[in-house]
């Protein structure tokens, strides 16, 4: 059996090392599509900040670990899939064969639609490479306008603001990781990167951006200009599956997968960014382009692509952000569900927050700034449908005893 | 025979002796705030609950790290952070359906039982065998570990 | 080491917090919580200042062990001028709280002047800051911990906080830290009241609050100790099994249960309410009161009660705060709520507990003030108009709506909260008041137990068990029988059980560990923990200074050899039944030879020659 993946990151790393324990016989093939060795772009904030060299950003450490598992690693980028003839095309005359394909290619920076996007100097923050360059030109004084405030825009910016970068943050809309967050989380979030001397402009999209002696010039909707060393676009991120076009392969926002993670073509699967599968709370298809789902489902993914059934009991929205040293989460329905009912806890001065939601006695969702101890107890409660009884209304009055009501709801234990 | 803690409630009085030993065992201070095992308090219901990870076959933690901070332990079966590799990302705290791994500031890194290397230290604190470390096949993590097979998120496993 | 060295200093009055080092000095004499802040109480205050001036000081203080893995060590003391006696007031409690402020990096706060509005302290490490507390103010201890742990979002804080008994300087109002864990006696929480100071949170996450001397030597000491309670009965079955309330049926059969105001000395209703009792099954709802035992921090004891109330019982309905568990009573409390007034209902008793941890006032004061006052009822000297209700002795009713009344400052229950001695000078009979330097007795009668009596007349702190345990020796037989109308021996060895009393206190250790540790179990623990030369002769030394430095503040504070006295009932009116029928206290002959034993003057003045061995 030939499995081929394409791609490296975290969904593509566990299909294949899953592959391997589940089909000892078979022969694995991953794409790398970057040059480089599998690695995280979840540890890229972390090299930024130099708590890690390059190498601690590589999904797995040992040297040989790809070649102890028989896991051939190609570098080159898919172009486009034949599912007739069951071969991937590596470009001109380069093709390989499968017998099960995994399409596990991840996720790529939005391109923002913007006169001078493509000048030098204009970024992302997305791949090693990205980290390099800005690595290169980040010195104390360095001026950087950054576009979007999600989570990739945030995550980097204690690694620039470490850098001693002057730091100016664009928001198109009124506040930042609105993806993540409800207004008053994200409200915390910016009062605290503005304490610690980040400019932050909302309601802000430039209008285009010039190169004046060396220097970009960010213009502004009010008629300013911002000047800049690098100018940081991280408006968010769209899955890569351009080279699926013609394949047959249905698409929607990705990749269409079935609860075995199998795309509308027999033996072609695929799993993590680029997969469209269902949300375990709503029960819609939908992308969802976190690190823990990714290694779910290149993990369902590949015990199916090696014959053994397993079924992706859908995924969950879920997420854990540092900003500035400043730890936020968000799970599942944080923006609450109609008919739903939730609580609230705020400390302003002290920076936290804490916000559930419920849909009837079961936790549907949640949004934490400063609050992070046991905070996975929250994914096991909405992940598994745990009817919460007594605590429900006890956490409605004291949020802060999810801990409690986990123990109690899901162990019986008190 | 693997060994694994067994956790039996009714025999807790609270005292975190045990919080203290795991505090000391890893970072040679007292303070309950670094210890690995929680005693939650039901205050309502006159109960106590020590509560640590269970070393769960599904690894959440472990498959989630993006930097394969986590590892196996081969003889005591216990997922173990190397702290050096552990970027201090986070998502292993999220990932962990119980709750039990945590972040701790003051290193930048994440925490959870590591089992003392087969030796835990709680378990020799308890004075009332409310945590003790038996053979796995009888213990009550069984009971713990049908619960995570009832959630939705289950995966099957290799 | 083990102490952290950092003392914080609270100014209410301007709102600031400072560090500053721990006077090592004073800690190599006092080592620690009762003895180091008392020498921090008298260097910095007038012992004649008014308990409720600006100029009085109140100190939350942890000793060397407390925080560490040593079996119990997790005590915090309040220290300040007491309200109730004049006296020195030190108070004594456990649960969580003091632990964890020793890992905040704090061996003491030290509180200053009055706060002109309700503010509480939140400590978090090395950070302090005074934050307002008007929404507290007319709160429960109970509400306000957990208000104050969800508007921070952190279950892991610890609070200590007053309630209305607090508020409302009810003269013996406690400080509760753990919803069921208190400062209990002398009133220290209507200083805090009276400094606008509604609770102390702490958050403690050091990794280097403190260190040990000797790691290894203190794992060996401490185990050992552990060791010694699992194996004594007292600590390792009694205590656990049925708390302190394993007593009540001993010190009844003894002939030396005080009832109904100690007129009498036994109580025909000591089975209904005594630790066996928690255990058995109701009738009406088939439950027993008593759910389990807890600890507090670091106890392997475990002697705590948790009860849950029969949810029908009449003081209770339509009140759901009460039918949750929450800490039982304790011997102590349930004769002063029972015996004290011949009330034998467990649930009123366990109802009347809760009320004094959720509004923070002392159960033995409160219960040996109804008591007096059912008394004076009893006599005429108090009506049913006065009252409101009535109240002969007995009177579950009147008993649990004095403790609702106490709680809330209403009504009647602003006489009670004054106090027995001040009840009962009301009402002209300040005989009846069953108190020394107006602390109300404990649960033992002085006339049963002799060394007892000498005991609640010598109190730095007015009447009190917990000074010099004199039942060890006349009713455990530890360290050795004495029997109980003997008067031979029993000064000397009051002394060395105050000593003694006045290390374990100072330690952060609890002092039930010596129904099984002696000195020779304590002194290795504290050796390897602090630095310095920890001998037993040099902790009995320290000992002995702090009783003399105490002793030496309530003499500044105006009292005399002449309060060391019992009321004239315990003098005069023989023991009417039991083992002890007959008895009077012969306090008489034992205070010369206890003032003799102790290097005083005949008129109870520590001599030049005792100063100058002390260093006091």
């Amino acid at each position: 059996m030939r499995h081929l993946i394409i791609g490296s990151g975290p969904a593509g790393v566990i299909a294949a090392e899953t592959l391997r324990k589940a089909d000892p016989a078979a022969e694995i093939t991953m794409l790398c599509g970057e040059g480089e060795p599998p690695y995280s772009r979840m540890a890229i904030p972390y090299l930024l900040r130099g708590n890690i060299e390059e190498a601690g950003t590589h999904l797995r450490k040992g040297a040989d670990h790809y070649q102890r598992l028989r896991i051939e690693l190609v570098q080159a980028r898919a172009q486009s899939v034949d599912t007739a003839s069951r071969t991937v095309s590596l470009g001109p005359g380069k093709s390989l064969p499968y017998d099960r394909l995994l399409i596990a290619t991840g996720s790529r920076p939005s391109l923002e639609r913007l006169p001078g996007i493509d000048l030098p100097g204009v970024r992302s923050c997305w791949t090693l490479d990205d980290a390099r360059a800005i690595l290169a030109k980040a010195r104390p004084g360095t001026r950087i306008v950054q576009m979007g405030a999600g989570f990739v825009g945030c995550i980097i910016m204690e690694g620039l603001l470490s850098r001693g970068v002057d730091l100016t943050i664009l928001v198109r809309s009124g506040y930042m990781v609105r993806r993540m967050m409800n207004p008053t989380a994200s409200g915390l979030l910016r009062r605290w990167c503005e304490a610690k001397g980040v400019k932050i402009l909302t309601h802000t999209q430039p209008q285009g951006i010039t190169l004046e002696g060396g220097v970009l010039q960010v213009a502004l909707p009010d008629g300013r200009t911002l000047p800049a060393d690098i100018y940081l676009s991280a408006v968010g991120v769209d899955p890569n599956l351009e080279f699926l076009a013609g394949s047959g392969i249905e698409l929607g926002q990705g990749v269409l997968v079935d609860a075995a993670m199998q795309s509308s073509m027999p033996g072609v699967y695929a799993a993590g960014d680029v997969a469209e599968a269902t949300d375990c709370l709503t029960g819609k298809r939908q992308l969802n382009a976190i690190q823990p789902n990714a290694v779910d489902q290149g993990r369902i993914a590949a015990l199916n692509m090696a014959g053994r059934p397993a079924r992706f009991k859908g995924s969950l929205v879920f997420n854990v952000l540092t900003t500035l040293g400043l730890v936020s989460s968000s799970f599942g329905e944080w923006q609450g569900i109609p008919g739903g009912e939730s609580t609230e806890l705020l400390d302003e001065a002290r920076y936290r927050y804490l916000n559930l939601q419920f849909d009837g006695d079961r936790l549907v969702g949640a949004n934490s700034v400063g609050f992070s101890d046991h905070v996975g107890a929250l994914r096991g409660l909405i992940e598994g449908r745990v009817r919460l009884g007594v605590w429900k209304q006890r956490l409605m009055e004291d949020p802060t005893q999810i801990m409690q009501a986990f123990l109690a709801a899901a162990y019986s234990v008190a | 025979m693997q060994k694994s803690l067994h956790i039996d409630p009714n025999k807790c009085t609270g005292c975190l002796q045990c919080e203290m030993a795991c505090a000391w065992e890893n970072y040679r201070t007292f303070t309950i705030a670094k210890s690995r095992i929680k005693v939650f308090s039901f205050h309502h219901e006159g109960r106590f609950v020590p509560y640590t990870c269970t070393q769960c076959d599904e690894a959440w933690c472990m498959t989630a790290c993006p930097v394969d901070a986590i590892q196996l332990d081969p003889v005591t079966g216990a997922k173990i952070v190397l702290e050096p590799t552990c970027v201090g990302c986070k998502v292993c705290t999220i990932a962990c359906p119980f709750g039990t791994i945590n972040y701790v500031a003051q290193t930048g890194k994440v925490q959870k039982c590591d089992l003392c290397d087969g030796a835990p230290a709680c378990a020799k604190a308890c004075p009332t065998a409310a945590i003790t470390y038996v053979d796995a096949d009888w213990t009550g993590l069984d009971k713990m570990r049908q619960w995570a097979g009832k959630t939705d998120t289950n995966p099957a496993t290799v | 080491m083990a102490w952290t060295k950092n003392v914080l200093r609270v100014n209410l009055e301007t709102g600031s917090c400072t560090t500053e080092p721990l006077n090592m000095e004073w800690a190599q004499d006092y080592l620690g919580q009762r003895g180091l802040a008392t020498k921090y109480l008298v260097s910095e205050t007038d012992p004649k200042v008014d308990p409720f001036s600006p100029k009085n000081k109140m100190i939350f203080v942890t000793g060397p062990l407390t925080g560490t893995m040593a079996a119990t060590g997790g005590r915090y003391s309040v220290v300040t001028k007491g309200p109730l006696t004049g006296a020195i007031a030190c108070s004594n409690s456990g649960g969580y709280f003091g632990a964890e402020l020793k890992f905040a990096g704090w061996d003491m706060v030290i509180f200053e002047g009055a706060s002109a509005k309700p503010v509480y302290l939140l400590i978090t490490d090395g950070k302090a800051e005074l934050l307002d507390a008007s929404h507290l103010w007319g709160k429960t201890v109970w509400e306000t911990e957990a208000t104050i742990k969800k508007y921070h979002q952190d279950p892991q804080i610890r609070v200590a906080a007053i309630g209305r008994a607090g508020e409302n300087r009810v003269l013996y109002a406690a400080i509760v830290n753990d919803l069921h864990r208190a400062a209990g006696r002398s009133g220290v929480g209507a200083v805090m009241g009276s400094k606008n100071l509604k609770a102390v949170a702490v958050r403690g996450t050091r990794t280097d609050a403190y260190h040990l001397a000797d790691p290894e030597a203190f794992f060996a000491a401490t185990e050992a100790g552990k060791k010694v309670l699992a194996a004594n009965g007292v600590t390792g079955q009694g205590l656990p099994t049925y708390g302190t309330q394993v007593l009540m049926n001993v010190i009844n059969e003894l002939g030396a249960l005080p009832t109904r105001n100690h007129r009498d000395i036994q109580f025909e209703g000591a089975m209904a309410i005594g630790g066996e009792a928690m255990h058995e099954k109701r009738p009406t709802d088939g439950k027993a009161n008593l759910i389990t035992n807890g600890a507090c921090f670091g106890c392997t004891i475990a002697c705590g009660r948790i009860s849950r109330m029969d949810p029908g019982h009449f003081s209770i309905k339509d009140k759901p705060q009460y039918k949750g568990a929450s800490g039982g009573v304790e011997y102590e409390a349930a004769w002063a709520l029972g015996a004290a007034n011949g009330v034998s209902d467990l649930e009123a008793l366990t109802y009347a507990n809760f009320l004094c941890n959720e509004d923070g006032f002392d159960p033995i004061s409160f219960g040996a003030t109804v008591g007096a006052a059912m008394e004076l009822y009893e006599l005429g000297l108090l009506t049913k108009e006065e009252i409101g209700f009535e109240l002969p002795f007995g009177s579950t009713e009147g008993m649990v709506r004095l403790a609702e009344l106490t709680a809330v400052g209403e009504g009647f229950g602003k006489v009670i909260g004054l106090g027995s001695k001040r009840l009962c000078t009301k009402y002209g009979r300040p005989d009846l008041s069953m108190t020394v330097k107006s602390q109300e007795f404990p649960a033992y009668d002085g006339r049963g137990l002799q060394g007892m009596g000498l005991a609640y007349a010598t109190s730095n702190r007015g009447a009190c068990h917990l000074r010099g345990y004199m039942v060890s020796p006349e009713v455990l037989g530890i360290p050795m029988k004495m029997e109980p109308q003997a008067t031979e021996g029993k000064p000397a060895m009051l002394k060395a059980f105050q000593d003694l009393t006045a290390v374990v206190d100072s330690s952060g250790l609890c002092l039930f560990t010596t129904f099984a540790w002696g000195l020779s179990d304590i002194q290795p623990q504290i050796q390897a923990a602090c630095e310095g030369d920890w001998s037993e002769e040099r902790l009995l030394l320290v000992g002995e200074r702090i009783w003399n430095m105490e002793r030496e503040y309530n003499l500044g504070a105006g009292l005399t050899g002449k309060d060391d006295n019992l009321p004239p009932r315990l003098m005069k009116e023989p023991a009417k039944t039991g083992p002890q029928k007959g008895a009077v206290s012969k306090l008489d002959i034992m205070l010369p030879e206890y003032y003799q034993v102790r290097g005083w003057t005949p008129e109870g003045v520590p001599t030049a020659e005792t100063r100058m061995r002390l260093g006091v």
